[in-house]
């Protein structure tokens, strides 16, 4: 047990700093973005199932196996004194392992619940105050002069446009734009983004989970505008992307304000044709 | 009136194109379809009220309904927080402010003074 408990530690240290360390500086993810979201998602939660295996392993380390320490210290909890071999070490271990999972359930839940709130506003506010762009599937246009588009996940999804966008852009690039929005929505980006946001609440602590959600986040603009550009070409969508930003979706990353450094990277990768992963 | 939404929406345009304060029944007058009672009109604008959107004078009998603010101020308002961060809003606004170049910052400054001139 005591072995285990190691290996578990010596894997959480590993996805907690030099893989994700490794990931963040490679290359290859800006080529093939979906195997680098992949790759996150079960760096993350090999992170937390490590993390919290190993305290578990720790702590029922007086007992042969798992299931024969849960049973023999739940034989003793609650009525009287606890097995003598479980010493400080071990009970604080345990306690340590039911923090962090409580910890970890509770932001996801605050998280979720808190992201639903504000979705549910935004879709509010955009009835009360936008109007549904004529020809095109929930797409609606607010009245404002700042070129920009989002997107509102949901029940009912929503694109937004502003007037300003509308303005700004040829009507190739605003199907580009478009086109990159819908790809949020279609492939559920707003869910990944969700669960790296709940585990930077949770973890404020520990920078790689705020740089891992920097980096989703980039990755799921890469496959949006992969989509976009097999649909309308890579030229509009670069051209859209210079003349504006755009807010990614809304209510799940503080809106998600792209930086330039992110827009230039996303600008670069579309000066090359598209990998055959996604042609096929 | 299909849903509650498109009613909401439908009293809010009305107030937004009115100059004075209206009482219920005036709103219930002026909505584009005539089958809808004061009550449900009086339901929907209470939930207004709750969201924010409509202020109302409790001074008069009956009471009087007046849009929160117009209809470019609450645009500016939404817009804002949807550029805005929710931790650093400031480091959020610049960094778009970079993104969108000249025409963007105008824009943000427009936003801005729209903003403040609401909460005057």
């Amino acid at each position: 047990m005591y072995v285990a408990a190691a290996g578990l530690a010596l894997i959480a240290v590993a996805v907690a700093w030099p893989v994700p360390q490794a990931l963040t500086r490679a290359r290859w993810p800006a080529r093939h973005p979906a195997v680098a979201l992949a790759l996150w998602q079960s760096i993350a939660l090999t992170g937390a199932l490590s993390m919290i295996g190993s305290l578990l392993c720790l702590g029922f380390a007086p007992s042969t196996t798992l299931p024969d320490g849960i049973e023999r210290l739940s034989e003793h909890l609650g009525r009287g004194p606890l097995p003598p071999e479980f010493g400080v070490i071990h009970l604080s271990a345990l306690g340590f392992a039911s923090g962090l999972t409580a910890h970890l359930a509770a932001t996801v839940a605050i998280t979720v619940l808190r992201t639903e709130r504000e979705r549910r506003r935004q879709h509010r506010d955009i009835q009360l105050l936008g109007n549904p762009l004529p020809g095109t599937l929930r797409t609606w246009v607010l009245a404002h002069p700042t070129p920009l588009a989002y997107c509102l996940p949901g029940l009912r999804t929503r694109t937004v446009l502003t007037a300003g966008l509308i303005e700004a852009l040829s009507e190739e690039e605003l199907r580009a734009v478009l086109e990159h929005e819908r790809a949020h929505l279609d492939q559920f980006h707003h869910l990944v983004l969700l669960s790296f946001r709940a585990w930077r609440l949770a973890l404020p602590w520990f920078p790689m989970a705020q740089r891992a959600e920097r980096a989703v986040a980039l990755l799921t603009e890469m496959l949006a505008d992969d989509r976009a550009r097999v649909i309308v070409g890579a030229k509009p969508l670069q051209t859209a992307l210079r003349t504006v930003g755009d807010a990614g979706d809304l209510g799940v990353m503080d809106s998600g304000i792209t930086d330039p450094d992110a827009i230039a990277r996303r600008l670069q990768r579309l000066e090359y044709p598209a990998q055959a992963t996604l042609e096929r | 009136m299909h849903n509650l939404g498109e009613l909401e929406r439908a009293i809010m345009d009305t107030l937004w194109s009115s100059d004075q304060a209206l009482s219920a029944n005036e709103v219930r007058d002026r909505l584009p379809s005539r089958d809808n009672a004061t009550t449900t009109v009086l339901t929907v604008l209470s939930r207004l009220e709750k969201k924010g959107f409509v202020a109302r004078d409790r001074g008069v009998r009956p009471h009087r309904y007046r849009a929160k603010l117009s209809r470019p101020e609450h645009t500016a308002a939404l817009m804002h927080q949807v550029l805005s961060h929710e931790h650093d809003r400031d480091a959020a606004l610049a960094r778009f402010v970079g993104t969108v170049g000249d025409d963007g910052a105008r824009a943000l400054r427009r936003i801005l003074n729209d903003l403040r001139k609401a909460k005057d």
